[in-house]
């Protein structure tokens, strides 16, 4: 850890930023600074003002009042160019390298060392590998970027970004796709880079994350200032207490200890499920039943999920619904069955960004229904905003874009386009995966309900504390196979843990 | 006048409307229409049944950029059509019989959907890049269509077939009717049904829309379908127009002008939300360009270059990221008018 003194000057101070969108005022008089070599937390609801303020002090964004301080200088940025020639630099949630091209050409995109006006190659790959020396990375410069997982090439996008001269370092949920290795591998650039003495930015979701990494917190809601923190002298209720600016009490999820007998009265019965690495998984689940899939990621649990509703087809087992062997050959199918599936990639499988709510909300309905059996646009409409107030949609407006929502509210469209089917058996993968903690809260919440209902759902999440609370069994899935499966009530995160950490000795 | 300003139509209509006002400044007489004998004459009636054959093309191409796609190969599916259509007249022994002239039309455009039909397999089942996919046809259509005019020009004389492109219904010409009655067909096909909302669905998110129950493989065949048989029809009406099919020069570069009228309606290449009333307007712009040049006596030998630089400025015209450039310029020259109004309406 750092120590801050009060007399330690911030490298970056920002004061009473305000930015206003028509009559909306996204950020009211916010202060907030950043000292150097040091991890710092910008946490709040969806619509607290986090991204506002990030994009202010990146220069995406022109504030409409307020002041920045860079090292004692004020400064003005028109752009994100000029933050970056500051010294600030930002790493986005979506990696917006290019995938096609070499790992030494994304590290040092716009700045390739030159000789004789054409791009020297070698020194491209001799400074890449420095930079990617510095981090630790052990990762051949002149490989192609798209070669390399997720993780990896996240961490080349933080290469790119502290290759340059970098005071302010910017991390905009950059876990949200990571496994814990991966989480972990991330971490160590991360304190790495606070040695070095860069100021970073980190913007998660995930509390577990903000607690082991960062120093500070910075606290927003509706666009004001809750206040700045030291994490080790928060405790973890009163931060999300602040966040949500309601008692802690209320957010406590009634655990689900509802008994369920397996084995006969099973409604979906799957045997010896298999496609690729997945092998042999058997899976019960009993009418309005909420079946946690647990496990690292890897271990299989999309592909489950996928295989269960017709988006991939299983080499081999079965699958029966109500004592019936069926086929679901696609997703069509699938949901004909009333088996439905609610992707763990909200932007590229499940939003269609550009329709509206009312149409994405329909469109799952219109395309069961059929070409030519359209529904009337004021059916449409009308469906549409009984969902929209159902879960609680904001903005509440069915003609808005869907794209232009946050992610929570688009998760919650995306189940308004599930659950207008009525299905029978509804499969989220990671529904809370880079939703605030009130939407999180709040889908949670509704799963519940649903289950209360009849409805059947697999829950899968990676956030094992999640798992063990919506769900009332809970099957452990690793390296493709299913392993146990155990009632909730009898399990801890800790014993969850070590069994998923488990070595596969049986075999 | 706000609202009309934010309609996605304004900048394409007020486009194709400056440009009537121009050919009508230059020379008074190319808004004068004539009667004779019943039938309407004059520029702008020439426009309207002249851009028949590509309004029949931009309007399947409208289908198909809206799924993502593009279809290279309509001219020559066009030539293919007319020669097919061509042929059997020319070998029939009643060339002037109604029917005889049915059946070739018939069959013309079936063996141009069937083109469509595979045009459509390569790139919905094969999965093959549509650029690419109908590139194939692009070359080998011209080919196939010489194949089958045995590499001449078949030219026929046949009255109901000349009728096609050269007669007239009520005063206006028959091609008109033709064209208007596709868009229509299309319109009611896309808006009426929910076909228009899926083709968009699938344009902009293909695995989501999957993953939501949508035929999406079927949508995107449908379309290169449609293409093909739109491409027929206009294939049809071209060969009638000079009564005569020549497997080089039918259609040529027509699928350039198809894809200049999409994009000057206001549908974007990146597939998804597309505006067939906008596909019509950018037709009727192309094709008065075209009449421009022979109008104004453009020397042909510059023609192109004429057309080309008319084209860019419509599309600068209406590109919204320069309309804001010349609005924040012509701000920054009143300076007293700059208020924070400004900054909201860049927000907006």
């Amino acid at each position: 850890m750092v120590p801050v003194s009060d007399d330690a000057r911030p490298v970056v101070e920002v004061t009473g930023a305000t930015v206003r969108f028509l009559a909306e005022t996204a950020l009211d008089g916010v202060d907030f600074r950043m000292f150097p070599g040091e991890v710092h937390s910008l946490m709040g609801e969806n619509g607290a003002g986090k991204s506002t303020l990030i994009k202010g002090l990146t220069g995406a964004l022109r504030l409409d009042a307020g002041d920045i301080v860079l090292d004692g200088e004020p400064v003005h940025f028109g752009s994100p160019a000029d933050a970056q020639r500051a010294g600030i630099r930002t790493v986005y949630q979506e990696i917006d390298l290019l995938p096609n091209l070499s790992v030494a050409e994304n590290i040092l995109l716009g700045r390739e060392p030159r000789r004789w006006g054409a791009i020297d190659w070698k020194a491209m790959r001799r400074e890449a590998a420095a930079v990617l020396g510095e981090l630790g990375l052990d990762v051949d410069p002149a490989s192609t970027l798209s070669s390399h997982s997720l993780a990896i090439q996240q961490l080349i996008a933080i290469a790119r970004a502290i290759s340059a001269d970098v005071k302010v370092l910017v991390l905009d949920e950059p876990t949200s796709s990571l496994d814990l290795d991966e989480v972990a591998e991330l971490f160590r650039v991360i304190r790495e880079l606070k040695e070095r003495g860069v100021a970073i930015l980190f913007v998660s979701h995930f509390l577990d994350q903000v607690y082991e990494i960062c120093d500070r917190v910075t606290v927003l809601r509706g666009g004001k200032l809750v206040g700045e923190y030291l994490t080790r002298e928060l405790l973890r209720i009163d931060l999300v207490q602040k966040m949500l600016g309601r008692s802690a009490d209320e957010l406590v999820v009634r655990p689900r200890s509802e008994p369920v007998e397996s084995g006969e009265e099973a409604m979906l019965d799957v045997r010896g499920l298999g496609r690729g690495r997945l092998e042999g998984v058997d899976l019960v689940l009993a009418e309005g039943e909420v079946l946690g899939l647990a496990g690292l990621l890897g271990s299989g649990r999309t592909e489950v999920a996928r295989l269960l509703t017709g988006i991939d087809r299983p080499d081999d087992g079965t699958i029966a619904l109500d004592g019936v062997v069926i086929s679901p050959r696609n997703p069509r199918r699938a949901i004909g069955y009333g088996l439905t599936y609610s992707s763990e990639n909200r932007r590229t499988e499940g939003i269609i960004g550009e329709l509206t709510v009312r149409e994405n909300i329909t469109l799952a309905l219109q395309a069961q229904r059929g070409i030519f059996r359209r529904m009337r646009h004021s059916r449409q409409k009308e469906l549409a905003a009984s969902w929209i107030e159902a879960l609680g949609i904001r903005p509440s407006s069915t003609e808005q874009l869907a794209g232009t929502l946050s992610g929570g509210n688009q998760q919650k469209v995306l189940l308004a386009r599930l659950l207008a089917l009525a299905p029978r058996i509804l499969v989220l993968d990671e529904p809370t995966r880079g939703i605030d903690i009130g939407a999180k809260v709040e889908v949670q919440r509704l799963v519940g309900e649903l289950a209360d209902n009849g409805m059947s759902v697999v829950f899968i999440s990676a956030e094992l504390e999640e798992v063990l609370r919506v769900s009332s069994r809970i099957t452990l899935l690793r390296d493709g196979r299913a392993v146990a499966t155990l009632q909730s009530d009898a399990l801890t995160v800790d014993s969850l843990l070590a069994m998923i950490a488990q070595p596969d000795d049986g075999e | 006048m706000k609202r009309i300003l934010k309609n996605r139509l304004f900048w394409p209509v007020l486009a194709l409307v400056a440009l009537i006002v121009i050919n009508t400044i230059a020379r008074p007489s190319f808004i004068s229409i004539t009667v004779q004998g019943g039938q309407l004459y004059g520029p702008l009636i020439d426009i309207l049944r002249n851009s028949a054959p590509l309004m029949l093309v931009a309007l399947g191409m409208t289908i198909v950029i809206a799924t993502r796609g593009i279809d290279l190969s309509v001219g020559a599916v066009m030539a293919v059509s007319g020669a097919v259509a061509l042929t059997i007249i020319e070998g029939s022994s009643d060339p002037n019989g109604l029917g005889t002239v049915l059946v070739a039309i018939v069959v013309g455009v079936l063996v141009a959907l069937v083109l469509g039909v595979w045009n459509g397999f390569l790139v919905a089942v094969v999965g093959i890049q549509p650029i690419i996919a109908t590139l194939v046809l692009m070359l080998a259509g011209r080919g196939i269509a010489l194949l089958i005019t045995g590499g001449f020009i078949t030219t026929i004389n046949s009255e109901p077939y000349k009728f096609m492109a050269q007669g007239y219904v009520l005063g206006l010409p028959f091609a008109l009717y033709v064209s208007m009655a596709a868009v229509v067909v299309v319109a009611l096909l896309e808006r009426r049904t929910a076909l228009g909302v899926l083709t968009e669905a699938v344009g902009i998110n293909p695995e989501a829309s999957r993953l939501a129950g949508v035929r999406s493989r079927g949508i995107i065949w449908g379309a290169y379908a449609a293409s093909g048989l739109l491409a027929g029809l206009a294939g049809i009406l071209y060969s009638s127009n000079i009564m005569a099919a020549d497997a080089n020069a039918a259609g040529l570069y027509i699928e350039l002008d198809a894809i200049l009228a999409v994009v000057l309606g206001g549908t974007s290449l990146m597939g998804g939300k597309f505006s067939l009333a906008g596909t019509v307007v950018g037709v009727f712009t192309i094709q008065t360009l075209k009449s421009t040049i022979t109008f104004l006596g453009v020397p042909p030998a510059v023609s192109p270059l004429f057309l080309a630089i008319v084209v860019v400025i419509v599309v600068l015209v209406q590109s919204p990221r320069l309309r804001s450039v010349l609005a924040r310029a012509s701000q920054a020259l009143r300076p007293r008018n700059s208020s924070p109004q400004g900054g909201s309406e860049v927000a907006s």
